[in-house]
């Protein structure tokens, strides 16, 4: 437990956590491995999780007839998805793909609300946490769906 | 300065006259982008990472062109998206066409004054080209340097540009090279996401280093407020930027930006000189 503490810690999403929320966060946590090409989530599933990404990388993607699977994010070490545990309807809105053999954290989304519900303070930081990489998320979308590589017209 | 000696008028060299190349080989980059080797009467050309030229599709019009080869192959190279009338023009030429190329003109990347530091060149779609001289200038001499980042970000993996060199690149020991597009299907095993979020992924000493940024104008915005994130100077970034360059040397006034004049006093600026412009309207 202690060394999956450390393990979670050294995560950029809980880098400087206050070692009591650390110790909480990680009883949600454990170690989950993909292999390549494997289906980590898949979309309108029940999103109960969230991912850390320690090694390896994931493809975010949303399947279209005709057109197949379409990646709109890579993810690597280093970085986190999954939101979608924390609001209703708790459903996953994309496919999460390994596109190599991947080693992850998989935090229980469950486990981490219920603890949020019953201590604010853990809440109120975590959700700081996911306020911040929502707003980088969004920063990105922005510049993608801008398409500023076309050509100008 | 070869070029720009060329075309002289009396014996006083008139930097408004193109002299006559020749276009010797032409490569398709993607759908829209085209690489052109341009020979021209006085062989050998000399040139800065960064200069620019005026390039003349006879007939139709000029447009100001990044020089996107090897500075010390001697040969001018450029790289062409086909966008108007006139870079549509210049992408249709064939070997052997003529060619009207005035220049070179502007500031290039201060490569030079960055040597024992980490480099970081970061490249959005076409942006890559007007970078790829002071790359090969890097390389020429990659002993002088610290580490080297390159990271490009593209629209789609069939619009990258020099995919063979990048894929050359990514292959040394000594060059951190990654490369993202926006959008992908599912044969493609790279990164999907803009270009900032590998800024992240790549390690360098903030302190120790230059970075050189070319792309779209909101691209480069973003990608010098990432690096200022990760405490690099402002002074220490430089972008290529781009306006109505006509003249070439800062007489028409067309490419005005603030107190500058783009291609003379640029298209290489550190962030820090033009920060506050970027965000005016205005100009």
């Amino acid at each position: 437990m202690e060394t999956l503490e450390r393990i979670l810690g050294e995560q950029p999403f809980f880098a400087g956590l206050n070692p009591e929320f650390l110790r909480l966060a990680t009883g949600c946590a454990n170690n989950v491995r993909f292999a390549a090409g494997e289906f980590i989530c898949k979309e309108d599933d029940p999103a109960d999780r969230f991912y850390l990404v320690r090694h390896g990388h994931v493809a975010l993607q949303l399947f279209a007839p005709g057109r197949g699977a379409m990646t709109f994010q890579t993810v690597g070490p280093g970085e986190m998805f999954g939101m979608s545990w924390i609001a209703p309807p708790y459903k996953w809105t994309y496919d999460a793909r390994a596109l190599e053999l991947t080693r992850a954290l998989a935090v229980d989304g469950l486990c981490l609300r219920d603890k949020c519900d019953h201590d604010h303070d853990l809440g109120y930081e975590l959700m700081q946490r996911f306020l911040s990489r929502t707003i980088e998320s969004l920063h990105a979308t922005r510049l993608q769906l801008l398409d500023v590589y076309g050509a100008k017209v | 300065m070869a070029m720009s000696e060329t075309a002289s008028m009396g014996g006083v060299e008139d930097r408004t006259i193109p002299c006559v190349g020749r276009v010797s080989a032409r490569r398709i980059e993607s759908s829209d982008v085209v690489t052109l080797d341009v020979e021209t009467p006085e062989g050998p050309v000399r040139y800065a990472p960064g200069q620019f030229n005026m390039l003349t599709a006879f007939g139709v019009g000029e447009s100001a062109i990044s020089i996107s080869g090897d500075p010390a192959s001697g040969r001018l190279t450029h790289t062409v998206r086909a966008v108007g009338p006139v870079s549509r023009a210049l992408c249709n030429l064939r070997p052997g066409d003529a060619i009207g190329v005035r220049g070179p003109f502007g500031v290039g990347w201060p490569i030079g004054t960055a040597a024992t530091r980490d480099l970081l060149f970061v490249a959005g779609g076409l942006g890559l080209a007007p970078l790829r001289p002071a790359i090969y200038a890097a390389l020429a001499e990659r002993s002088r340097y610290g580490k080297i980042a390159i990271l490009y970000g593209a629209r789609s993996p069939d619009s990258i540009i020099f995919r063979r060199e990048l894929e050359g690149w990514r292959g040394r020991f000594d060059l951190h090279v990654e490369a993202t597009v926006d959008h992908a299907l599912d044969d493609w095993r790279g990164h999907v996401g803009v270009v900032t979020n590998l800024i992240s992924q790549v390690e360098f000493d903030a302190e120790q280093a230059t970075a050189f940024a070319c792309g779209p104008e909101i691209m480069m915005r973003f990608v010098a407020q990432a690096l200022v994130a990760r405490e690099m100077r402002e002074s220490d970034i430089h972008l290529s930027m781009e306006r109505n360059m006509k003249c070439g040397y800062g007489q028409c006034g067309h490419c005005q930006f603030g107190p500058f004049f783009v291609c003379r006093d640029g298209p290489v600026f550190a962030y820090e000189a033009i920060r506050p412009l970027l965000a005016l309207r205005e100009i």
